[in-house]
């Protein structure tokens, strides 16, 4: 959770002073979802991602350097510098793809679910998606999808009150989007998505449900981005109090204490950790830096599996 | 005169419109007190309520189809798409329906859907494509892209008072960066009217959008002081403007497009094709398009920048052109 955190508010700070190519979506406030679900995950599970998928991506064992590199669009990113922040994917460590087009990852699960149910592995997919996402038809359909064919995915919405501006009780008449899995007779959830054990414990019912071939999970994660909707929002529109409350229930603080008051670790172990990742985030910073952009002539190359089909 | 920027052009006239026709309202994701990401529609929620302004969920087929259920009943919606590319989750809803409730059942769509297009801002494949093929190829919409204030205005105003469903494309470069004259009182610029920005003698170069000041920038270098050019605005992209670019074309006797869009049945094979059916005898040189490449619009600046058509591509294309 603390490379997450460090690895947004790094950017944050980079981008404040320098020119950074293109828009990002940051999940600071939100690395408890992520984390408490893909711990659970093993290497050959799949994950589909939002516009906010950089904490899913690390989650999912992505590598901080590659990730580094994407958002300055270098050839050594993840994704060569073609999809940048809002594209992640790393099909290597399962990572199916951050996506610009709201809701569009959900039926994608669930082929992606079919793809392993027809392999008959135990693998599952996880598939993110923000509350603003549970309104588009893709929400609605790919799951009716996942739950008549029993697939193996697990549907995490990580409700942060917000689709950009849009509080979300102005767009649903329901009191949680978790009650929306009852229309396609699967089990729906509401966990704190600020406490990584509890969304920890939820998913691994869910993903073992997955894996025993008993088909999907709607998963509602409540949580709260710290942050503005994208790197140009100051977000004027999030109450100060709203603010206040949510930041008390730092899904980092919040676990740091339990690993204290349980003498699970001490702050000196703790602090030994944060070091380490410190260390590693100016290395991904270096190593984005001084690595080259895709050369002009590259432009072409993955427009089609034939790469000289191009006129 | 006074200036505007094309933003505040484009504000002006939503606002005349919404002012002066209580059928006119506007709907999309964000538009109220967030005033949409661009900033289009501040203070519009706040002048006329809710019913006016309406902050709708992220559902475009929904709500690009519950627009055109209102304008079949005399309402004239306008819809903002947050970033046109995201219009495609309303594809059908436009054009199977939209586009072809007049010739089935008789019935009027008297919609506009208006929003920010255009690469150039390393904002990656889903908010930098320039969508209006998508729209010009199929019939039964009006697709309109103004270039200047003047234009943004006055097509902004012509687009809601049309009984057809127009698609109104406004390149998000220009927003702030392009200044010009508006008059303040009510005009429209005509649906389907291209413009001739600039006469000259030897080619004519038919471009739109922001790709005009681009051309406009490139005929002013001194390599090109020899050549006279004559550039023409199609301001809009269907119905197309066949008269104007064939009686320039008949003058110069050359022909450039210059366009944003990708090449392949881009709109500048359409311009070409015509020029070629109905002015062939004129030409003294073979056609030439300087457009964007055949790929997705990538993030990485180096390679947007190969992706986009440059200056260098422009003056080439003309050179190539007049040594023919
Ligand atoms: C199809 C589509 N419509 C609109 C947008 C613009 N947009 C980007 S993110 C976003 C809000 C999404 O809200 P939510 O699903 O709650 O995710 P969050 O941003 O809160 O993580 C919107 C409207 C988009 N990217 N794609
Ligand atoms: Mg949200």
């Amino acid at each position: 959770m603390y490379e997450i955190r460090l690895f947004e508010e790094t950017l944050y700070e980079i981008y404040l002073k320098e020119p950074m190519p293109g828009a990002m979506h940051q999940c600071t406030g939100q690395e408890a979802c992520a984390v408490g679900i893909c711990e659970n995950l093993n290497g050959d599970d799949y994950v589909t991602s939002t516009h906010r998928g950089h904490g899913h991506y690390l989650a999912k064992e992505g590598d901080l350097n590659k990730l580094m590199a994407e958002m300055y669009a270098k050839e050594t990113g993840c994704c060569h510098g073609m999809g940048g922040s809002l594209h992640v994917a790393d099909f290597s460590v399962g990572m199916l793809g951050a996506t610009g087009i709201v809701g569009a990852g959900i039926p994608i699960s669930a082929g992606a679910g079919l793809s392993i149910k027809l392999r008959k592995t135990k693998q599952v997919v996880v598939c993110f998606f923000g509350d603003g996402a549970s309104n588009q038809g893709a929400f609605h359909e790919g799951i009716n999808l996942a739950s008549i064919w029993k697939l193996p995915v697990i549907f995490v919405c990580e409700n942060n009150l917000y689709g950009v501006s849009t509080h979300i009780t102005s767009v649903i008449t329901v009191k949680n989007v978790a009650d929306r899995a009852s229309a396609y007779g699967i089990p729906g959830i509401v966990v704190d998505g600020n406490d990584v054990l509890a969304v920890y414990e939820v998913a691994q019912e869910a993903i073992n449900r997955a894996r025993e071939g008993k088909g999907p999970t709607l998963i509602e994660c409540k949580t709260y981005r710290h942050r503005g909707h994208s790197r140009f929002d100051p977000a004027i529109y999030q109450p100060k109090e709203e603010k206040e409350e949510w930041f008390k229930n730092d899904p980092i603080l919040h676990f740091k204490r339990y690993l204290v008051d349980k003498k699970i670790a001490s702050e000196d172990e703790i602090k030994t950790i944060e070091k380490e990742v410190v260390a590693a985030m100016e290395e991904a910073v270096r190593f984005a830096k001084s690595s080259p952009d895709p050369a002009p002539d590259s432009a072409a190359r993955y427009t089609y599996v034939q790469e000289d089909i191009i006129l | 005169m006074r200036s505007l920027t094309y933003l505040e052009a484009i504000r002006e006239g939503l606002l005349q419109e919404i002012k002066r026709d209580k059928k006119v309202f506007m709907l999309g994701e964000d538009i109220g007190h967030f005033g949409g990401p661009f900033k289009v529609t501040q203070g519009f929620l706040e002048e006329f309520g809710q019913k006016r302004i309406i902050d709708t969920p992220i559902c475009e087929s929904g709500f690009i189809g519950f627009a055109v259920g209102a304008a079949l009943f005399g309402l004239r919606p306008v819809v903002e798409i947050q970033f046109f590319d995201f219009v495609a989750c309303g594809f059908n809803q436009i054009v199977n329906y939209a586009a072809k409730c007049k010739y089935r059942w008789g019935a009027n769509v008297p919609l506009v859907i208006r929003g920010p297009m255009g690469a150039g801002n390393r904002a990656g494949p889903f908010h930098s494509q320039s969508e209006e093929i998508w729209f010009g190829h199929t019939p039964g919409l009006k697709v309109v892209m103004p270039a200047t204030p003047y234009d943004a205005k006055g097509l902004i105003k012509a687009a809601i008072r049309d009984n057809d469903p127009v698609i109104y494309f406004e390149h998000k470069n220009l927003y702030r960066r392009i200044r010009g004259e508006v008059p303040e009182e009510d005009y429209i610029v005509p649906i389907g009217k291209a413009k001739v920005v600039q006469e000259g003698k030897d080619i004519t170069i038919v471009t739109y959008g922001a790709m005009l000041h681009k051309v406009l920038e490139v005929i002013k270098e001194k390599e090109l002081a020899d050549i006279s050019c004559e550039v023409v605005d199609l301001r809009t992209i269907y119905p197309l403007d066949t008269e104007t670019i064939i009686n320039s074309v008949k003058k110069t006797s050359r022909l450039l497009t210059v366009h944003e869009d990708s090449k392949t049945f881009g709109p500048a094979g359409e311009i070409t094709q015509r020029v070629c059916e109905y002015a062939f005898d004129y030409l003294s040189a073979p056609p030439v398009r300087a457009t964007s490449i055949d790929t997705p619009i990538p993030q990485s600046p180096t390679l947007e920048d190969r992706y986009l058509p440059s200056n260098t591509d422009i003056k080439k294309a003309i050179r190539k052109i007049l040594d023919y």
